[in-house]
């Protein structure tokens, strides 16, 4: 779903620009010369504010970041999702399941129930809210799940190389040959659908994107020669690739989580909506499956939830959007 | 005459690397499956309503369900060996000629879909590059935002209550009209009307994906000497981003359109459940959920296939597109 193919273009083409805060500013020279053509003076200049230190490089990331207006709209759409998600409990005490009105009361139309009640006559804006706390939930710890084994697995291939790489590139393309919903649907629909096997199928489905980035990362910085000086004082394995490569590979793999979350949502809404989605809950997806039935007398039912999930997606892709300018420089200028 | 020889043993080489992937495949998927509480026989005996353990025992061991699962996976890859996908207990028909019977509607939708994606994306990514930073570009990248943030099921549901419900132009679901004795070009018009919701549905995630790589790509290609080169000889800015920019900004998007076929598979499933599209999408879905195991590995083995083949494709059209690239 997400574009690993570019990513991983646009983030090696940068890495002289993103290098952080453990690479001594000489090594960095020769690779500058590759790249002659790239007009963007922000790129230039921020080779030099990383060969400072790595604080200033951050710092300088967060501002581009906090001065991005789609960020920052895309931030407090996410912080209103967390709030409604946080606050559901709290201003719709009552299982969102459970009928509370006479049914198909019109959105508007009474003012204790704004955005009205479905055929059974449950509250639809409390299913709202309550449904934001399954799609923040789902998407969150999928995509820790989907970041853990990528990282693993990606960092494995990338950092050892030989016939470990080798094997574990023919894993990932063997995983991708196979059309990703289609496996979650299977893995759902052969586990029973509840909320951990939803959230657990969909991180199994997304990791080798991830897996794909981090070796493409590890296997540019591996080579360099603060690594080479990290192999040389006699670190483990293990060191070297948490404490010296990792840190410099970070910023790619920040940017597509945030693009991992928006995607996990959005295959959790489409789970639920075929069914298959955890039947003690409410989610955005399930209200949609309902809705449906009824879509020609009451397309309210569907459409509302609808909103709900482009209005969450869209937060966490314009904070996407941000945090890739944030942290390539090159494309700052054009923008 | 070299050149074609050389496109064959290319496609050949694939082929046969894709052997060992596609075998490992299948065997993943046949213990996948095997995981799965259930078989078609207690699904089947759950629809008839009521079954003694006698018939349960005799509908498995018609269809081989009683058998052990290593010797079911030797028959399995024995029928695949002689081109047979093996037999459906719940159609009672070849799993072949079922996923024949589904394959070419959701072909055509997935080819549709993928022909207006790239062609929108195309031409929206190029407005965007010519413009960068300007109006156009700005307001062009909010809306693929916006299509990249909306679930393909829920335009889908959208579009039918606006154009179908509302308006009464276009039907809400189905592939053709029923019992109709059209021929020839109304016919085609007729299918064309019912497929453009569902294609359009599928496409807009897509629209935005590849105009946001035209953009990308066609502003890294401009700065290239070539292109500096091609307008200090006197070149119309139209040649130049047509010719120079558009043509090597190519690549990614093919590149990504191969991928996103198998991506496009599983969107289907969804689309094809929303506009009732008889497709193999849905029949996926049916077999899942009526543990159909010999049709769902039959599908997941095709659109493997399909995949593979996707690949295959870009590599030739890349070599084509930039011949320093070359048919390796």
């Amino acid at each position: 779903m997400s574009n690993p193919d570019t990513a991983e273009r646009v983030h090696v083409v940068l890495n002289p620009a993103l290098a952080f805060d453990r690479s001594p500013p000489k090594p960095e020279a020769p690779d500058e010369k590759r790249w002659s053509n790239v007009h963007a003076p922000d790129a230039m200049r921020a080779t030099t504010a990383s060969a400072e230190s790595g604080r200033t490089s951050a710092h300088r990331a967060l501002r581009i970041f906090l001065q991005n207006p789609n960020a920052m709209t895309g931030l407090i759409f996410l912080v209103l999702v967390i709030g409604a998600a946080l606050l559901a409990p709290w201003i719709y005490p009552d299982d969102p399941l459970s009928m509370v009105a006479r049914p198909f009361i019109w959105p508007g139309t009474n003012p204790a129930y704004p955005l009205g009640t479905d055929s059974l006559g449950r509250d639809v804006l409390s299913g709202i809210l309550h449904g934001a706390r399954i799609s923040l939930l789902v998407g969150i710890v999928a995509t820790g799940i989907g970041l853990a084994v990528g990282l693993i697995i990606g960092s494995t291939a990338g950092y050892f190389g030989g016939w470990i790489d080798d094997v574990l590139v023919k894993v990932i393309e063997i995983v991708q040959t196979l059309p990703s919903f289609i496996l979650l649907v299977v893995i759902v629909a052969i586990a029973q659908p509840s909320v951990a096997i939803i959230t657990g199928a969909i991180g199994i489905v997304s990791w080798p994107t991830v897996a794909r980035l981090v070796r493409s990362e590890f296997r540019a910085i591996r080579e360099k020669d603060y690594v080479v000086a990290a192999r040389s004082l006699g670190y483990g394995h293990v060191r070297i690739i948490v404490r010296e490569i990792l840190p410099n590979a970070l910023p790619p793999i920040i940017v597509t989580s945030s693009v991992m979350v928006a995607t996990a949502i959005l295959m959790e809404s489409a789970l639920s909506f075929m069914g298959l989605g955890d039947p003690n809950l409410v989610s955005w997806g399930s209200m949609i499956g309902d809705g449906r039935e009824l879509l020609r007398t009451a397309w309210y039912l569907t459409a509302i939830p609808g909103f709900a999930i482009v209005f969450t997606v869209l937060a966490l892709n314009l904070i996407g959007d941000g945090l890739n300018d944030a942290l390539n420089p090159r494309f700052t200028d054009e923008r | 005459m070299t050149a074609y020889r050389r496109i064959g043993r290319a496609l050949l080489r694939t082929a046969l690397q894709a052997i060992p992937t596609i075998l490992v495949i299948i065997v993943l998927d046949f213990f996948l499956l095997q995981l799965a509480p259930g078989d078609a026989a207690d699904v089947m005996a759950g629809e008839a309503g009521a079954a003694t353990e006698e018939t349960l025992a005799a509908l498995r061991s018609r269809f081989g369900l009683d058998l052990p699962v290593l010797h079911r996976l030797f028959d399995y890859l024995n029928n695949l060996a002689h081109f047979s996908l093996g037999f459906s207990p719940r159609y009672n028909m070849p799993v072949a000629e079922l996923i024949g019977q589904r394959l070419p509607g959701t072909l055509i939708l997935m080819l549709v879909a993928l022909v207006i994606s790239v062609v929108l994306g195309l031409a929206l990514g190029s407005v965007m590059a010519v413009f960068a930073g300007k109006l156009p570009d700005r307001a062009i990248s909010v809306v693929a935002l916006l299509f990249y943030s909306i679930p393909g099921f829920w335009i889908g549901l959208m579009l039918i209550v606006l154009f179908s419900v509302k308006l009464g132009w276009l039907p809400s679901g189905g592939s053709g009209t029923i019992g109709s004795s059209l021929t020839g070009l109304p016919a085609l018009l007729d299918q064309l009307r019912y497929m453009i919701l569902p294609a359009t549905s599928l496409a807009l995630f897509y629209v935005a994906i590849y105009a946001r790589l035209t953009r990308a790509a066609m502003l890294e290609v401009k700065s290239q000497d070539y292109v500096r080169t091609a307008a200090a000889k006197g070149l119309s800015p139209f040649a130049i981003t047509t010719r120079h920019i558009l043509r090597n900004a190519l690549l990614p998007v093919t590149t990504m359109a191969g991928m996103h076929l198998g991506g496009m598979l599983g969107g289907a499933v969804v689309v094809e459940t929303v506009y009732s599209w008889p497709g193999l999408g849905r029949l996926a879905f049916e077999a899942v959920m009526g543990r159909d195991f010999t049709v769902l590995l039959g599908i997941l083995l095709l659109s493997s296939l399909v995949v593979i083949a996707a690949n295959a494709v870009v590599d030739l059209l890349h070599a084509w597109l930039d011949p320093r690239i070359g048919v390796r």
